[in-house]
């Protein structure tokens, strides 16, 4: 019991010198950045360099790799995890991105849907398009 | 008899500091939700674009405007903006008032950069005749970028404040806690520069 409550105090006294937010180490950093600048790095040179055969294989990884390179700055930089403020945080984060999927994936797919149903505009419609 | 009594102070004590602690992860807590309905205004921006990305009224697209180089630098200069601000929480971490602000005071002129470049990046483009009325295309990439923008130049003159008081008041538990609510932004700008450049200007090239 004694020493039960003794752990208590014990975690109530790193609480405290968290101060509620969490923080990163010097290593934390410095890895999250030099992963943020090969991710950052590769999708440019693709594009740049024009390296892989299709446009929209181009697209894909450039996507894929900015996907990742958010997870390493949520990581590193903003100290996600899923005790942050007794997992409040990764809550609000994941409806968040619930939220955002349905807007996109929505968005995108009614109005491409849209798109694909309007009539083709006649020839001199086009030219007038200012 | 006298063990009994000391367990309840013990728990007494932890019960009452918990409770005077709660403020402080409430305010990281509801900042956190601010950047989350921050990040929604964001989703929607973006898929405006997404819809709109491709509809140039016979005007110039991504491809003829974007000038990749320009875009690599602005995204070199938010990321090392982000890890300075990492080294300036580090430094206010150990009560270090003189490198907080040098830190504090490197991340604010790569801001600073940061928007230059985009200013004479829209400069340029209004200048060509690709201003926001041009196109629809056009209309939503300068209200995505230009918001992205404008919560740097926000986030910029926060952290000028935040410089002048820790300048005059130290690194107290409050000036901290301003101080990580500033680097969440920070951060989270970053972020969603990722998704700019990624979605905007990279793919905005390729097609």
């Amino acid at each position: 019991m004694s020493a039960a409550s003794h752990d208590a105090h014990h975690a109530h006294d790193d609480h405290e010198h968290g101060e509620g937010g969490a923080h990163g180490t010097l290593k934390d950093y410095v890895i999250g950045f030099v992963l943020a600048v090969i991710l950052t790095a590769i999708p440019f040179w693709l594009v740049m360099a024009d390296v892989l055969p299709s446009h929209q294989m181009t697209a894909v990884a450039v996507m894929g790799l900015a996907a990742i390179q958010v997870i390493v700055h949520m990581i590193y930089f903003l100290h996600m995890n899923s005790r942050s403020e007794g997992g409040w945080t990764m809550l609000a984060l994941v409806f968040t991105l619930i939220i955002v999927v349905i807007t996109l994936a929505g968005s995108m797919w009614v109005m491409h849907n849209l798109d694909t149903h309007m009539m083709a505009p006649a020839p001199h419609e086009m030219r007038e398009v200012p | 008899m006298a063990h009994a009594q000391t367990l309840t102070e013990a728990d007494e004590i932890r019960f009452h500091t918990t409770e005077e602690h709660h403020p402080e992860n409430g305010t990281l807590l509801g900042f956190w939700i601010y950047l989350m309905s921050d990040c929604l205004i964001f989703a929607v921006l973006f898929a405006c674009y997404a819809v709109l990305g491709r509809n140039y009224a016979a005007g110039p697209s991504g491809a003829d405007l974007f000038d990749l180089p320009i875009v690599a630098v602005n995204t070199a200069l938010l990321l090392f903006s982000s890890i300075t601000y990492g080294f300036a929480m580090i430094s206010a971490q150990a009560k270090k008032v003189k490198p907080t602000l040098a830190w504090l005071a490197v991340t604010g002129l790569l801001g600073l950069g940061f928007l230059s470049l985009e200013l004479y990046e829209f400069n340029h483009l209004i200048h060509e005749g690709a201003g926001p009325q041009r196109s629809a295309f056009l209309s939503s990439f300068f209200v995505l970028v230009g918001t992205h923008g404008l919560h740097v130049t926000f986030g910029t003159i926060w952290l000028v404040t935040l410089m002048v008081q820790v300048a005059k008041r130290g690194l107290g538990v409050e000036m901290k806690r301003r101080l990580m609510c500033l680097s969440m932004f920070w951060h989270f700008l970053d972020v969603i520069w990722i998704g700019v450049f990624s979605f905007v200007y990279l793919l905005g090239v390729l097609k």
